[in-house]
């Protein structure tokens, strides 16, 4: 197999049939050029949207008001729909299998906190410990809100990482007081956000926001987590809320414009699902172009395998076996086929990567070919480079000598 | 070292079958060096491709080296090929992408030789034959003659028993059809048992025994002119 001397038959006949190698290589090259800008982009694509599932816990459940569309018990539609602290006390009572509960009471949007001197515009969000997990935020430093704060309408926030650069720079914040419309809260925690947007925000406990700023028990939204329910139960779940909320706030369980349930695990699914289809669509597609590839190195070695049929029925003559013979067409056909397909291979991983940084969006990152998409492409490769070889060796294997080296 | 019983070869094409070897005794013992002549088509070739071991035979029997060869996988007879048998054809059979010493050193790398030992061991074979300055050249670049030579070099590197020639000096001019028979008495005298199938008289005249084949046997065996003036002469010398 590694023999110099096959391999310099190998090139040795390669090299006198520049063109034609080039022709066959070329089809293979492109198979799998094709592969992994399919594969690459599948993933940029699957990236996005995974990252903007992050952002938020996958296995989130959020319900929102809105405005009744259907007349109820001799109520006009148009009616909006108010939550309280009543809805989040009975969602509690109520919802089993549920964790990190948590409503949402936005106070100010773009409102200035400042710190001594500094000064900067964040959002305020009152809110339940729960929305740590909800957010899928990752705590710097210190804490975040916990029930004490809650249940004592603590005067505590939270902040980003982005409102601690703003306000604090590098000095210490834990334990100081930021201004929010011009009440001192302590700061007892820094955290992160890996959504841009949520990330201007600093969060106080509900309770406090209730008390201070809006004098009321009026909340906008209820979020909480649903363990490991499947698809299935999250769905089940979402139809409990919705004729709970129905008979709480009086309006038809099956108008859909009165509550808004957005339901990630469903979505979430959805999408994984959605990309397992796209990769298998990626792969047929990609398969394909290699097929119709090694047809083509099939084909050329079969040319091949005739033109030499004098060489090979000499080498029968001097003594080669069939098994030698079948070794230098299968390992001819490899050759072609593994470097035309690592040519396309690093093609196409080049222009992945050229074109990755100016495509990024939302729903678009690092379209990229991993080492395991090139694993799999390498065997495939060899795969099919034997493949194609296979038959056009078994013919060479068959030819007879005296056949050959008849003179015509 | 070959002996062959009551040979039968068809060849079958269509709905034709075409007897050319029709019960052929032969016995050549090892170190002859013997020519084979017949009218075209007699079958010649036909005997010399069962004695290579290049096609089957129908009926009776062959033996090489006191082995019967009948019923060999493609592998043993490819074996059998590369350490008993040299052959060199009429048109070299050459392979026209390697030079004269990679062509020369080509049977021993199916023995498993290493390229440097093997092309060492060619390039032996290769001054024996006259053309030491020739090793590196493509065969496209020689004349006719040194093709020939270089193909028997080829033949003879393995160290056969036996070497096949069919027509060897069909395609050279007379004088170097004498200079490689020159060769391959030469090469006979170190005990390498040779068969020639030929068509010229002078050329078999060069071999100790000449035998025709007509109607697919053996029609008439000689003893070559040559032979008969050397053993006189032997006598005389007594
Ligand atoms: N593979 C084959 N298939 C069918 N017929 C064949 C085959 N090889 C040879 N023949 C026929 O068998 C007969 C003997 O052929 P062979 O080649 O042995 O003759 P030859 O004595 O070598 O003749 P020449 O002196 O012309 O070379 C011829 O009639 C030829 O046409
Ligand atoms: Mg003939």
């Amino acid at each position: 197999m590694f023999d110099l001397d096959k391999w310099q038959e190998i090139f040795s006949t390669i090299r006198k049939n520049k063109l034609r190698t080039f022709l066959t290589g070329f089809s293979v090259a492109w198979g799998i050029f094709m592969l992994i800008i399919l594969l690459g982009s599948g993933r940029g694509l699957e990236n996005g949207v995974t990252k903007q599932f992050e952002q938020d816990a996958t296995n989130s459940i959020w319900i929102y008001r809105g405005q009744t569309s259907m007349p109820y018990k001799g109520l006009k539609p148009g009616r909006r729909i108010l939550f309280t602290n009543e809805d989040y006390e009975n969602s509690k009572r109520e919802i089993k299998n549920i964790d990190n509960l948590s409503s949402r009471l936005s106070i100010f949007q773009q409102r200035i906190l400042s710190y001594k001197n500094e000064y900067g515009n964040f959002d305020i969000i009152g809110v339940h410990p729960g929305t740590k997990s909800l957010e899928n935020v990752k705590i710097i430093e210190g804490r975040f809100l916990n029930d004490i704060d809650i249940n004592t309408n603590r005067k505590a926030v939270a902040i980003s990482t982005d409102v601690k650069k703003t306000l604090f720079k590098d000095k210490p914040f834990l334990g100081e007081y930021i201004n929010i419309n011009k009440i001192p809260f302590i700061v007892i925690g820094l955290f992160e956000d890996s959504s841009e947007r949520d990330n201007q925000r600093v969060y106080i406990p509900v309770s406090t926001a209730q008390k201070i700023f809006t004098g009321g028990t009026e909340i906008q939204n209820i979020a909480f987590t649903t363990g490991d329910a499947t698809v299935k139960e999250s769905m089940e779940l979402e139809n409990e809320i919705r004729s709970s909320f129905a008979v709480r706030h009086k309006f038809d369980k099956d108008d859909q414009r009165a509550l808004f349930i957005n339901n990630n695990v469903e979505q979430y699914t959805k999408f994984l699902n959605l990309f397992a289809g796209i990769r298998m669509f990626v792969w047929i597609i990609g398969i394909g172009t290699i097929i119709a590839g090694i047809v083509g190195v099939s084909n050329i070695m079969l040319i091949v395998v005739k033109e030499r049929t004098k060489e090979i029925g000499i080498r029968k003559a001097i003594g080669a076996t069939p098994r030698s013979i079948i070794g230098l067409v299968l390992l001819e056909s490899i050759l072609i086929t593994g470097f035309a397909g690592y040519v396309g291979l690093v093609l196409g991983v080049g222009l992945l990567e050229l074109i990755s940084p100016h495509i990024q969006s939302d729903f678009f990152t690092n379209p990229e070919a991993d080492f395991r998409i090139a694993v799999s492409a390498t065997i495939l490769l060899i795969f099919s480079g034997a493949l194609a070889g296979f038959v056009p060796a078994r013919k060479a294997a068959r030819i007879k000598p005296i056949e050959a080296l008849r003179d015509e | 070292m070959i002996e062959l019983k009551g040979l039968h070869k068809s060849y079958i094409t269509g709905n034709n079958k075409l007897h050319v070897l029709k019960g052929l005794d032969l016995t050549i013992e090892q170190g002859e060096l013997v020519s084979v002549m017949g009218s075209s088509g007699s079958g010649k070739s036909t005997l010399l491709n069962v004695l290579g071991i290049l096609d089957s035979y129908d009926e009776g029997y062959y033996k090489l080296n006191n082995t019967l060869m009948s019923n060999l996988s493609e592998k043993k007879a490819a074996q059998y090929r590369n350490h008993m048998l040299g052959f060199v054809f009429q048109s070299f059979n050459l392979i026209s992408f390697k030079n004269a010493v990679e062509n020369v050193a080509l049977p021993l790398y199916y023995q498993g030789v290493n390229r440097k030992k093997r092309n060492k061991i060619a390039l032996e074979y290769l001054d024996r034959m006259g053309l030491k300055d020739w090793a590196e050249h493509m065969p496209n670049e020689m004349s006719g003659g040194q093709k020939q030579r270089v193909a028997i070099a080829r033949a003879m590197i393995s160290k056969p028993k036996v070497i096949l020639a069919d027509e060897p000096t069909g395609a050279l001019d007379s004088q170097t059809s004498l200079e490689v028979m020159d060769l391959f008495r030469e090469i006979n005298s170190t005990g390498i048992t040779i068969i020639i199938v030929t068509h010229e008289k002078d050329i078999s005249e060069k071999t100790d025994r000449i035998i025709h084949i007509k109607d697919g046997i053996i029609g008439s065996e000689i003893i070559s002119t040559r032979k008969i003036s050397e053993t006189i002469g032997s006598y005389r010398n007594q």
